[in-house]
């Protein structure tokens, strides 16, 4: 999820009642998570038999698991996809440090969602079947017959993508340092259990493709509905909902040394626009992301997609709960010391479950988290991969890659890509992937004009809608550059919690004023509304002096054909015997573009 | 390469358009449009109106995201018939 970490100081983090850092290992905890570890880790290469092709090795079945997965599996897959542990950890923390404005915004964010991609989602998933794209890169490739604009498309995605999968890696890391592990001292050992998570997910990611996290989200999924069924019930009975509220409304108004208040509890009438501009501008960028639109695309039909729409606000429900967890915690009075002896609101989660759940079931709740950090890094790197391969590889370096040969660069890409990722996270502070983290949002919603746009008009012209997303990373980027805070960070030190002063930083909000007013909104959208301003002009300036516009390679038609039509394969190689018959050498895929 | 043709252009009727578009628009709207929740009461069972709203349109967005799905439906087989 995008901008949620965005806004909240460190400093907010600083809580009332020190803890002793440092304890020592918690076995029990750690016994439960590496038991699920294994449990799904054996899932993940079995995954490969699961509905084997006879053809594994092409893109359409390692990177989108053939086009045929059912509503079940898909909804499952994007809900593993979608609600990362990143969101799991983040979403509570930025509700614990600063309230709602920063946190729980994710909830209309996730609610506005799904009637956009009502709208226009179907209509991706048939002219990419129609096709064979499997990157939204390919459609655009297609439709506005260029390949620089195909390669900006491509290129933010990857970009946006990668400090994705490092939070990831942050998700895990703040469970690991609950129970114990890693924490002070930079280490190589201090971080070796990460190391070994990360090299057996990428050994089944390599070998099962996008089927691995797809049969490894029903495991995730289980156990955190239950982790959350559980938390309610004892915050309900042990804490109640109004003594909770209360003391996350007595937190967030207690001011802070500058004089502002802590966070927001209801927002007021100068945060209406932050509130709704986040929401709408992180439901517009979601299905942007490369990895979005991965599962999307692997659904067996149209109606898959459309049904989920209507089914995915489940899992909405379980981020609003999960989100109240970080005004739980509050209320608990939990300590958010990490083991380096800094405050980090991202422990808030996994120290309130250690505080008030038995070591074991504390153990099922962080096994949800870590398997909630392995799916998505599993389908994000795949997405990048794939996006690497058709739109980088195969359209610059080797025109004429095999299907065979595509998929052999995306398995070796999504190694590259998820070793980067865990360099990174190892290596640079954690501030740094989640700034990435702001910008990637940023990033990501300047390719919403030239991918939805394009699915319902071939008016704008794809000179324009390039110049349209370079204005919009160009001022995104700069904007979010500018946004100072000061750099405080909390540390225990002998028991009491004392405020260290490191000057400034960047990076500091995802909120900016809108140009001209005294209004803070979300930089993104902000940059959007330029990149659609930017682009509707020069169309109409590119048009009338009859700029050539290219070639488009899709017709009208397409954009409504469904699984079972006339050049369309309706099943995939692996559902069974109804394609045996098939030609061989078409259940590799589609047919392709050229 | 050639492919097969596809059965003809199939835009939804426009009042199907219409009653999809006004069932996807009301969840956003009311989600979108901050200062109708933005208030602590009324509680429910200790939860402000502000949360709880937001928790109901949780539920509510995904009814109206069905009966859009629905509505598409119907238009399609009737066009089949």
């Amino acid at each position: 999820m995008s901008a949620v970490l965005a806004a909240h100081p460190a400093a907010a983090a600083a809580a009332s009642v020190p803890l002793a850092a440092g304890k020592g290992v918690n076995g029990v905890e750690l016994a439960v998570v590496v038991f699920f570890f294994l449990v799904v880790s054996a899932g993940g290469f079995l995954a490969a038999r699961w509905r084997r092709p006879e053809n594994p090795n092409s893109l359409d079945e390692w990177g989108l698991g053939g086009r045929g997965f059912g509503t079940l599996v898909t909804w499952f897959l994007l809900g593993g996809d979608l609600y990362t542990a990143y969101t799991f950890v983040a979403v509570p923390a930025a509700m614990f440090a600063t309230g709602a404005v920063t946190g729980f915004f994710a909830v209309p964010y996730t609610i506005i969602v799904y009637p956009i991609i009502f709208v226009f989602m179907p209509r991706l998933w048939s002219v990419a079947r129609r096709h064979g794209y499997v990157t939204p890169a390919d459609f655009v490739r297609g439709r506005y017959d260029s390949r620089a604009l195909a390669l900006a498309v491509a290129v933010t995605g990857i970009l946006a993508t990668m400090p994705y999968i490092a939070l990831q890696l942050v998700g895990i890391q703040a469970v690991l340092d609950t129970i114990g592990l890693g924490g002070s001292g930079n280490t190589l050992a201090a971080d070796l259990p990460l190391f070994i998570a990360f090299a057996v997910l990428a050994a089944y990611t390599y070998s099962s493709g996008l089927r691995a996290p797809a049969l490894i989200a029903f495991v995730k999924d289980t156990l955190i509905y239950l982790v959350i069924v559980v938390a309610i019930i004892y915050i309900g009975v042990k804490i109640g909902f109004g003594d909770m509220f209360d003391a996350a409304e007595k937190k967030m108004a207690t001011k802070t040394k500058a004089g502002t208040p802590t966070g927001t509890f209801i927002p007021g009438g100068s945060t209406y626009w932050a509130y709704s501009s986040l929401a709408l501008g992180s439901a517009l960028a979601l299905f942007m992301y490369p990895h979005s639109i991965t599962a999307s695309l692997s659904a067996k039909n149209r109606n898959t997609i459309r049904r989920n729409a209507a089914i995915l606000p489940l899992y909405s429900l379980m981020l609003a709960l999960l989100a109240l967890v970080g005004y739980a915690a509050i209320a608990n009075k939990t300590t958010v010391f990490g083991r380096d002896g800094y405050a980090n609101p991202q422990l808030a989660v996994p120290h309130f479950f250690q505080d008030v759940f038995p070591s074991w079931f504390a153990g099922v709740a962080f096994a949800a988290i870590a398997i909630g950090a392995l799916v998505p890094a599993a389908i994000m790197s795949i997405a990048a991969a794939n996006l690497f391969t058709r739109n980088i590889y195969r359209e610059f370096i080797k025109p004429d890659a095999t299907p065979r040969q595509e998929a052999q660069v995306s398995k070796i890409t999504s190694l590259v890509v998820k070793f980067g990722a865990l360099f990174f996270v190892l290596t640079l502070e954690r501030q740094n992937a989640i700034n990435l983290q702001l910008l990637g949002g940023v990033w990501i919603l300047q390719t919403f004009l030239a991918i939805v746009a394009g699915l319902f008009t071939r008016w704008f012209h794809r000179w324009a809608l390039l110049a349209g997303w370079a204005v919009g990373m160009v001022y995104g980027t700069v904007v979010a550059y500018r946004q100072t805070v000061p750099n405080t960070k909390t540390k225990l030190v002998n028991g009491a919690p004392v405020i260290e002063n490191h000057g400034t930083r960047h990076f500091g909000s995802s909120l900016a004023y809108f140009p001209f007013t005294d209004t803070k909104v979300y930089v993104a959208l902000t940059a959007f509304l330029l990149n659609v301003l930017v682009a509707v002009i020069l169309t109409s300036v590119l048009r009338a002096l009859k700029v050539a516009d290219g070639t488009d390679a899709t017709s009208p038609q397409d954009y409504y054909s469904d699984a079972g039509e006339p050049g369309v394969l309706e099943e995939m190689p692996f559902e069974g015997v109804a394609a045996a018959g098939g030609p061989p050498d078409q259940s590799s895929g589609p047919a392709r573009p050229r | 390469m050639s492919q097969p043709e596809l059965p003809a252009h199939r835009q939804l009727p426009r009042s199907a358009v219409v009653s999809v578009f006004v069932l996807l628009g009301i969840p956003i709207l009311a989600i979108l449009i901050v200062p109708i929740y933005a208030s602590d009461g009324p509680r429910v069972g200790g939860w402000p109106f502000f949360y709880w709203y937001q928790m109901v349109w949780v539920l509510v967005s995904g009814v109206f995201t069905a009966a859009a799905f629905q509505v598409v439906r119907r238009a399609r087989a009737r066009d089949e018939r």
